[in-house]
């Protein structure tokens, strides 16, 4: 009774190191997820079983493989025999891979990158790519997947059960992309990514601000990708993942409210994530071919490695921002700019830029900006200016901490405290 | 398997690009076993729309959807999978002016 229950435990350790792996060969032995899956289940039932019986294989990925692979080719061998007509024109001939071939660690590899470049296919919606890489390359759960992202479990499900049919119908190959295409296609993988971070990071709507179970995700994933794929803005993006992650203890008060990075405390701050997340960032700038997420990676590691605001270099990231702007023209990074550059030169000369943007039309209705707008009229003593610039943020907000944040500035201005 | 791409534009670009630069890129595809069949259509106006219901024919004109793009022609090429057809998609001259659909080819079940 005890053995079996120590190779209970081993089954569940294996399940949670390899099951991804696992999973991955099997949709390219298969050339079908919802197969792939069912034979990797099938498989890890049948660990339960002879495990114990027979003692634990030498590689049991290679004897889950093996299993779920036998399994599902019994199961459409069953299934043939009744429905005859099931347009078996499309499988893979299952028969005709070589048992040893595709265990080859490499292959295996390259399976895991395969699983992720069919997730993120531009041709699937961004919400189903982003459903389907949490479902497939992560292992969570549909429901899981509902619960971070405050969406009823059938409206995801559904989601990724048309993202399958799609791969499935219209062909989407199982395929690391061709160097040619490998920008484009990298850049869909790394959106997907940072979007499961910055949900998990500041949760665009909802009481908490922070999700950690998804932060850690995207950081997973993120080192999942350097590992398979080293390429310089993969590096980036993992170092500014992780230099944000960096201050999430310091980003929030124990009642729960946001803290400005000017005011956390910054011995809070992880610093063995700055360090790596440095590095990161300095490899992707060695490389001569990083792009923006390098940036932005480079302008939180400025922040992460200056002893307190004051110290910050500002001149060197509004520098960094200025090259940002040019890479990726974008109003919300111009703001970004425009607060380093109050940081500079002073709030009249950041004020300068946010009403250029506000007056060109863009940003109208992001509250940020309309925070940033406030922040810089308070500090000019423009009180009335900064009030109203508040109160517009505060109707745009829909997060509950920024909120408050934004009621205390109010009653700050109002008590004549600013 | 099959795919067909859909040409979509708006009434005002329907001549942007030059048939004979349109039949040059069907001739390439062809040259490379990539094409079924491809044609041009006549504008939206000239289209009818047939309907049977109850066993009686109904015919209006043209199609009611009101969208500013209409369909102006399509290919229907073979291709491997999915990337391979966007690739040939993106090689179909009014891809530049309008968009394409890629749809894959259903078959018919017996």
């Amino acid at each position: 009774m005890e053995a079996t229950e120590h190779i209970r435990e081993t089954v569940d350790a294996v399940y949670t190191s390899e099951s991804r792996r696992v999973l991955a060969t099997l949709i390219r032995l298969l050339g079908d997820f919802d197969a792939a899956e069912e034979a990797m289940h099938d498989a890890f039932r049948a660990a339960l079983e002879q495990w114990p019986r027979d003692g634990v294989p030498a590689n049991p990925r290679a004897w889950l493989v093996s299993t779920g692979r036998f399994k599902a080719i019994d199961t459409r061998r069953r299934l043939s025999r009744f429905e005859p007509l099931d347009d078996s024109g499309d499988v893979p001939e299952t028969g005709s891979v070589d048992p040893e071939a595709w265990a080859d660690r490499e292959s295996v590899e390259d399976d895991r990158l395969r699983l992720i470049f069919t997730c993120c296919h531009p041709a699937l919606a961004p919400d189903a790519q982003v459903a389907l890489t949490l479902r497939e390359v992560c292992g969570l759960t549909t429901e899981e997947i509902a619960r971070t992202f405050l969406t009823p479990a059938p409206t995801m499900a559904q989601r990724i059960v048309r993202a399958k049919a799609k791969i499935r119908d219209a062909r989407i190959p199982y395929k690391v992309p061709e160097t040619s295409e490998l920008p484009e296609r990298l850049d869909a993988v790394l959106r997907v990514i940072y979007l499961v971070f910055n949900e998990g990071y500041t949760a665009s709507s909802g009481a908490a601000v922070t999700r950690h179970d998804l932060s850690s995700e995207a950081i997973r994933l993120g080192r999942l990708l350097v590992g398979l794929l080293p390429e310089p803005e993969a590096l980036g993006l993992l170092g500014l993942m992780l230099i944000h992650e960096s201050r999430r203890e310091a980003r929030m008060s124990a009642s729960g409210d946001l803290i400005l990075l000017e005011d956390q405390d910054r011995s809070l701050w992880n610093r063995e994530f700055i360090a790596e997340g440095t590095a990161l960032v300095e490899r992707a700038l060695r490389s001569r071919r990083f792009g923006p997420y390098t940036i932005q990676g480079a302008i939180a590691a400025v922040h992460a490695n200056a002893r307190d605001a004051a110290a910050t270099d500002w001149n060197e990231i509004v520098g960094l921002y200025d090259a940002l702007v040019r890479m990726t023209p974008s109003p919300v990074i111009e703001l970004n700019r425009a607060v380093a550059v109050a940081l500079r030169d002073g709030p009249a000369a950041g004020l300068a830029i946010v009403d250029a943007i506000l007056d060109r039309g863009d940003l109208r209705d992001y509250r940020l900006a309309h925070a940033v707008r406030a922040d810089f009229c308070r500090r000019l003593g423009r009180t009335s200016d900064a009030r109203d610039a508040y109160e517009r943020a505060r109707a745009l907000t829909r997060q509950e901490p920024e909120r408050r944040f934004l009621e205390r500035r109010i009653a700050e201005l109002d008590s004549g405290r600013s | 398997m099959k795919y067909i791409c859909l040409v979509y534009l708006e009434d005002h670009k329907l001549h942007a690009v030059h048939d004979s630069e349109c039949a040059a890129c069907g001739d390439g595809f062809r040259q490379r076993g990539l094409l079924v069949a491809a044609e041009a259509l006549q504008p939206v106006e000239t289209a009818t729309t047939v309907r049977v219901r109850n066993g009686k024919l109904s015919v209006t004109d043209g199609p009611f959807a009101e969208t500013k793009e209409q369909l102006a022609g399509f290919y229907l090429i073979e291709a491997t999978d999915l990337n391979e057809a966007i690739q040939i998609a993106s090689k179909i001259p009014p891809a530049r002016e309008g968009s394409v659909e890629v749809r894959p080819v259903r078959a018919l079940q017996p």
